[in-house]
Formats: C-alpha cells, structure tokens, sequence
C-alpha cells in the first residue's frame, strides 16, 4: 500500500470525528420523563385500557376513537368491566388528564414525535 | 337455409363487440348520470334528516339567535372580512337565496325577507363526489359530514357546492386570540370549550349538529330559533310518515334552494 501511514492515520482521525458525538455524549442519556398524574386520575386507578396498553399504544386507540366517532358516528366506548365512556380526546381524556405539559407533551418531546391532535382539539387551561 | 357454423361465429363475434363498445361509449358521454342513478336513491335504512324553516317566522331576531348559538357552539370565529368568512349558517336576501325564482312583481314581503342558509344535506351531494380523499361523505342517514383529519384543503367540494355552505381556513382560526382587532370581535375565543376549532388549510360547513343528533337531541340552531319563535324551524326524519317534517311538507308548500341542479336539496323553506 502506498503511503500507508498517511491512509490508516486519516481513518483513524475521520472515524474518531464521527463518533466524537458519541463519546461526548456518552453516559449523558436523557432520563425518561416520568409521567405525572392528577389526583383525578389518581383516584380514577384505571383508565380505558390497562397502563401497559395505554402507555404502549394509546394513539392507537385515539385513532380508533376518531374513526369511530367521526366516520361511524360510535359515539360510547364500553371498557372490558362494563363502564361506558364518551369517545372524546378533548372531553373525556383531557378530563382526567388535565396536566397536558407534564402528561403529554413531556413525553412526546422526548421521543421527538409531534402529533397535531392540538392544532384544533383544544386543550385544558394549565395553571403554570 | 339457415346459417353456418363459421357465419354464426363471425356474426356472435361481432354483435359482442359492439356491445361492450355501446356499453363503454354510454359510460364515456354520460358519467354523471350513470352515477347519479345509483347515488341518487335515497337510502331507506333508519333515519333520513331533513329541516323545515318558516320563512314568515323568520326575523332579525331569531336569525341572529340561530346564527349565534351555531357559531358559538361549533366555535366559528367572526374574521370581520368577506374573503376569509366561515360560516355554517348565514342570512341572505331573497334574490341570492333563490336565483330563477326571482322576478320583477314579487311582494314586497318576499322580495325584502330575509333567509337562513346553511348546508343543504343534499341527497345527492357534489361535494361527496370529488372529494379526492373522501374527508367529506354521505352518512347513511343523509348527512353531509366532514372529516377534517382527512381533508388535504383542495377545495373541490367549494367549487362542486352550489350552495356556497363551505368555507376555507385560509388561515389559523385561533389567530383571532392574537390579533388586536379581531380579539375585540371574539371574545372568549374558543367559545365552546368543549368543541374543537378547526386549523389552517381545511373546510368545514354545518354538520346538522351531528354530535347533539347522536345524543338525541336537536340542531342548535332548531332549538335556537324555536325557543323564540315556536315552530319556525322544524327537524326530523323524511323516512317516517308521520314525523313532524313530513307533516309540516304535506300541509305547507316548500321551495328548496337551486332544486333545478338535482342535488335534491334537505332543507325546506316553507312559503
């Protein structure tokens, strides 16, 4: 190989700035944002699906709910013990889950995602 | 003597042809009236909605109440300019609610009325039809709904209305919190807290209150209007006999808007 040191040692300097980020950051993960609940919700103990569902998928579900209400106009959900609930993210989650910086938006920024549910659906008064 | 099997063939060939050829060439000359036969049919599953409005009842009064208690409910914002106007339900004068019915020896009483407009519902809607996306559709029960989650803001179903019951966001509704002149004209903006507004770049258009109708009870504007003038508005369901709007449609005579068009209008505006 011709100029062989010239060649391994560039390698050697390019990879290392590549992953400069890395070492830089290393160790410095930001910490999962816990998720604060009210007292309403506190006191509620059990939302529309189970916690593991509701943290996993509930877009899924919010999805669900607007399709159904919207386009089939199925306006009640009945949960698995029988409660009936009114299919409505700005009237019945919001309800509970008045805390909408520290319940939702904390954790959508950490996860980098932006759902425009609030470009229209109006959300609770916070006091701040 | 009768035909060969050859001579058959050719002419069982032929005749075909010509009439998968006929069939496609009535579909090229005439789409719309292929689809509007199938459309058109009213469904005669459960409900079919439909509003009678008293147009002798009609004053400033129970058209600004009507109006008022619509827009505040379904937060529609006053942006104080023609262009930009949203508006589920309006007034309008005689000769720009009835086009062709107007002549020069109408009574004044009629010439100078004032009309509500809002969404006909129609049973055969335009809007339905080119909407690309199908944010806006029929429901089996005859209403015109929108979906603004899936409108992409084209506008087609503006240019197929004849109506002019939809209205565009060209802007953020919600700008009305923030600029200084339209803040005095929407105070409390969003009025219903309860209800969503709607964002920059879709239509929207009165949902015959659709969320109320589900919950039994009935349009905002119906009830409105009848609590200061009773029985200027009726509502109810085309698809039974003996429901209060087909009552009414027996006994007075009813003018429905551009009925010529063949959209067949579901708002009744009783003379």
């Amino acid at each position: 190989m011709y100029d062989g040191g010239k060649i391994i040692a560039g390698l050697i300097i390019g990879i290392g700035l590549l992953m400069s980020p890395f070492f830089y950051n290393a160790g410095k993960a930001a910490k999962e944002p816990e998720r604060a609940l009210t007292d309403k919700a506190k006191q509620a103990k059990q939302c529309v699906m189970d916690k593991a569902y509701m943290t996993s998928s509930h877009f899924s579900l919010l999805d669900e709910w607007r399709h159904t209400v919207v386009r089939d106009g199925e306006r009640y959900y009945k949960r698995a013990d029988g409660k009936v609930f009114y299919k409505s993210l700005q009237v019945t989650c919001m309800d509970c889950h008045s805390n909408k910086a520290n319940f939702c938006d904390q954790c959508h920024n950490y996860m980098a995602v932006t759902p425009y549910c609030w470009d229209c659906h109006i959300a609770p008064e916070e006091k701040k | 003597m009768g035909i060969d099997r050859r001579a058959f063939l050719k002419i069982a060939g032929l005749s075909t042809m010509l009439g998968l050829g006929g069939k496609a060439a009535l579909d090229v000359f005439a789409p719309g009236e292929v689809e509007a036969s199938t459309k058109g049919v009213p469904l005669t599953a459960g409900k079919r909605w439909a509003m009678g409005i008293d147009v002798r009842l009609l004053d400033d009064k129970v058209i600004s109440e009507a109006t008022a208690a619509c827009h505040r409910h379904h937060n529609v914002p006053d942006l104080a300019s023609a262009k930009e106007e949203i508006k589920w339900i309006w007034e309008e004068d005689y000769e720009h609610s009835f086009p062709g019915h107007q002549h020069e020896y109408v009574g004044d009483d009629i010439k100078h009325a004032k009309f509500l407009l809002l969404c006909n519902h129609c049973s055969n809607p335009p809007c339905c039809r080119v909407c690309p996306t199908k944010a806006t559709w029929q429901r089996p029960d005859g209403i015109v709904m929108m979906d603004p989650h899936r409108c992409i803001g084209c506008r087609f179903c503006m240019a197929a209305c004849p109506f002019g019951a939809r209205s565009f966001n060209w802007g953020d509704p919600r700008r009305v919190t923030r600029i200084p002149e339209l803040i005095a004209k929407n105070p409390g903006f969003p009025f219903n807290k309860d209800y969503p507004t709607r964002s920059k770049g879709v239509v929207e258009k009165c949902t015959f209150c659709v969320d109320l109708l589900e919950k039994g009870e009935q349009p905002l504007c119906v009830t409105a209007a009848n609590k200061i003038k009773k029985g200027s508005f009726t509502f109810g369901d085309l698809s039974d006999a003996e429901s209060s709007i087909r009552v009414l449609l027996r006994k007075r005579y009813s003018l429905r808007r551009k009925s010529e068009l063949g959209t067949n209008p579901n708002v009744f505006y009783l003379i």
